[in-house]
């Protein structure tokens, strides 16, 4: 798969239309990585000149923020800015709503001032740009469910992207009872993917698999692969991995698109 | 002595007004014992949330049965202060039914109509609302934190409605020539017949009792607020236009934080260099918070406006899945930590001295703080735009950058973000190997 690197462009002299921000899920996490190649495979079909920082790329610090470490975060943020404004940055697109948030709403006051677009956003302006069709016909007739990510929906008021792409695959789409604002959250936010709940009666995943499984879905979809993990988690413990799967948005349209 | 009811009069309502400024003041000395923050910007958008929010209860109906009936009793609380006012004439001047005259009866009676049958609707959104409160077994009124005082306050404000209500309604019914006059009755004329039994001069008594009972209920209710959750009729106002506009994932960076790191990233900054000349020996700044002091006013403020409703912490997934943390918890403890504050200084001639407690372990255990998600649904939910999540990341900020007492695994994944640039102990130079599988 073809990705070119920020440095790569740079030899070359030119500059793409947008930088990818893989974030940390999306290169080493086995279930985030085909994400990050669904979207890949996305802008490539889109013809979308694109570069990633590659192993330039470091931790936006977000976990460590959300974790009360705003040394190590701004430090992360401060050479991350570096980088891209060494880059002569303008737009990011990234498929991690933390890495969305953290770099359009916490950069700016340290130096880092970009266009950033979560990709649900992205690709619906690919759509309307008349540069992506979605094939309505593959994925037809199925139920789908969205779980609305945290950092996108109530973080940054971020509903409606995500829905409308659901919508162009010509599935029917079913809410939840919590959903959009009143959502509930995967668990996985405020650094707890990282470490072990606080002692309760229930993981939070799994109360949240729930509220996806009385919609019936056959697809749970997601726009975060933090989400993806939980929901994906979830599915397991309640044993529903024959019946139904979790899968980002992104993954839905290449597969709609046969990429 | 012809005056005499006049002076009692008066009296009471400067004695009542008094304390209850004096205990205001205290509320406002006690925010301020908080850090800075300003929230002046974008002032049209400000004055729009406070009108939407705080007058308009837009986020109050989200939930249609509470909601409703809060605005029931919202709005007759707003109207029913107009009659407040021609009792506070009356009894200063010893005039009685003063607007009367000069409103004419058909205004009169249509406004005093409207606040009976409002004072009626009330009193059954009251009644509602106690059932809801105390028999419906409701999960957010049956948490822990809301055990002792606080269930009992809740239950205080609807008793003294119910009494004020009735006693309105009373007052109306036994004031014979007002029944007789036919206007604005529509409610009490169906208790007035409960006293046909009664001299003209029990009656009288009743009314006169009611009334003074009525009015000096209001100003024992108007000074109950400073102790109760019920002074968020007041400062729901302030509390929505000094919210945040920022959109909810962001979260402030610390400037002081943002000094350092520039030093250390600067290679030409030597760290060993003395203040410059005549600059102030700097106080080390202390990274978060760990009582009510290190906190901003905002912060502060949002703890005396909590309704204690717990709509925050019926959303929160910490709480759903019966982990410890409460975000309504967090701000009654704020509250009640900053009235201790408060209390200490009073005692101490206007200086703090030190109590050997603060917010954080006397009152919030990091076990709570630990469990929160940073979802914001804590904050999306609550009807008067408070922010707990702000204080619980405020105190993570202190655990970790003050005591470095995050949960161990916590620890690793900081450990391997500084070493390795992400949250797993990965090399930086794979980076890039996902986009070379399929
Ligand atoms: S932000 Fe924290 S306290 Fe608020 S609802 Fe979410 S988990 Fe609960
Ligand atoms: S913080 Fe808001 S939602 Fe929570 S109890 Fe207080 S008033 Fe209610």
């Amino acid at each position: 798969m073809n990705v070119p690197t920020m440095a790569d462009m740079m030899a070359q002299g030119k500059q793409p239309e947008v930088l990818f921000w893989v974030g940390a899920a999306g290169s080493y996490d086995d279930r985030a990585k085909k994400i990050s190649r669904a979207f890949v495979k996305i802008l490539h079909h889109a013809n979308v000149s694109f570069a990633v920082l590659g192993t330039e790329e470091s931790s936006t610090g977000d976990a460590a923020k959300r974790a009360g470490n705003e040394f190590l975060f701004q430090m992360q943020a401060m050479m991350n800015i570096e980088v891209l404004n060494g880059y002569e940055v303008k737009k990011i697109v990234t498929c991690d709503p933390h890495s969305f948030n953290t770099l359009k709403n916490e950069y700016p006051s340290l130096g880092g001032k970009y266009e950033v677009f979560h990709h649900t956003q992205f690709i619906q302006d690919l759509i309307s740009d008349g540069r992506l069709k979605i094939d309505e016909s593959t994925l037809q007739g199925k139920r789908v469910t969205f779980h609305d990510p945290c950092y996108l929906g109530r973080g940054n008021d971020v509903y409606e992207s995500p829905r409308d792409l659901i919508r162009r695959l010509g599935v029917n789409l079913t809410e939840m009872k919590r959903s959009k604002s009143t959502a509930l959250c995967c668990g996985a936010g405020g650094a707890q993917m990282f470490k072990d709940a606080e002692k309760g009666d229930k993981e939070i995943n799994v109360l949240r698999t729930e509220d996806a499984l009385e919609t019936k879905p056959d697809i749970i979809a997601t726009g975060c692969p933090y989400c993806n993990t939980m929901m994906t988690d979830g599915i397991k413990f309640k044993e529903k991995e024959a019946e139904v799967v979790v899968k980002d948005i992104a993954e839905l349209i290449a597969e709609a698109n046969n990429l | 002595m012809q005056y005499l009811p006049n002076i009692l009069f008066a009296i009471a309502l400067i004695a009542g007004i008094s304390f209850f400024v004096m205990n205001i003041r205290k509320i406002f000395r006690n925010i301020n014992l908080g850090k800075e923050i300003n929230r002046t910007d974008n002032k049209p958008q400000r004055w729009k949330n406070m009108i939407k929010i705080a007058l308009g209860q837009s986020k109050m109906v989200r939930r249609p049965v509470s909601g409703f009936l809060h605005i029931i009793v919202y709005v007759g609380f707003i109207i029913i202060n107009i009659e407040v006012l021609e009792i506070i004439i009356d009894g200063l001047l010893g005039t009685h039914r003063i607007f009367q005259g000069f409103l004419g009866n058909a205004f009169y009676g249509f406004l005093i109509g409207t606040f009976e049958i409002l004072a009626a609707l009330v009193f059954v959104a009251v009644v509602l609302f106690w059932t809801r409160r105390n028999i419906a077994n409701i999960k957010r009124f049956l948490s822990s934190e809301m055990k002792g005082w606080p269930k009992m306050d809740g239950n205080m404000i609807l008793y003294f409605e119910m009494v004020l209500m009735t006693l309105f309604i009373v007052m109306n019914a036994t004031d014979t020539t007002f029944q007789q006059a036919g206007i604005g009755n529509p409610i009490s004329q169906f208790i007035a017949p409960l006293f046909d039994g009664f001299s003209a001069e029990a009656v009288h008594t009743i009314e006169r009792t009611a009334w003074w009972i009525h009015i000096l209920g209001i100003l024992v209710f108007l000074n109950y607020l400073y102790y109760s959750k019920h002074l968020h009729i007041l400062l729901a106002f302030p509390n929505t236009f000094f919210a945040n506009l920022n959109p909810k994932g962001q979260f402030t960076n610390l400037e002081s934080v943002t000094a350092e790191v520039k030093l250390m990233m600067d290679p030409d900054a030597d760290p060993y260099a003395t203040p410059a000349e005549g600059a102030e020996a700097e106080v080390p700044e202390k990274f978060g918070a760990s009582d009510v002091i290190d906190l901003n006013k905002m912060q502060l403020l949002n703890a005396y406006t909590c309704t204690e409703c717990g709509r925050c912490t019926s959303a929160c997934p910490a709480n759903l899945t019966g982990k410890k943390l409460s975000p309504r918890k967090i701000m009654m403890d704020t509250r009640d930590r900053l009235e201790e504050v408060g209390r200490n200084i009073d005692a101490n001639g206007g200086t703090f001295k030190d109590d050997g407690k603060q917010l954080l372990n006397d009152y919030i255990l990091p076990e709570e703080l630990w469990a929160c998600t940073s979802c914001n649904a804590c904050v999306e939910e609550c009807p008067v735009n408070i922010d707990p999540l702000s204080i619980i990341m405020d105190m993570r900020r202190y655990l970790v950058m003050e005591e470095s007492a995050a949960p161990q695994e916590l620890n690793a994944m900081m450990s391997n973000i500084e070493n390795n640039g992400a949250p797993w102990q990965y090399n930086q130079q794979d980076r890039l190997n996902w986009a070379k599988e399929d």
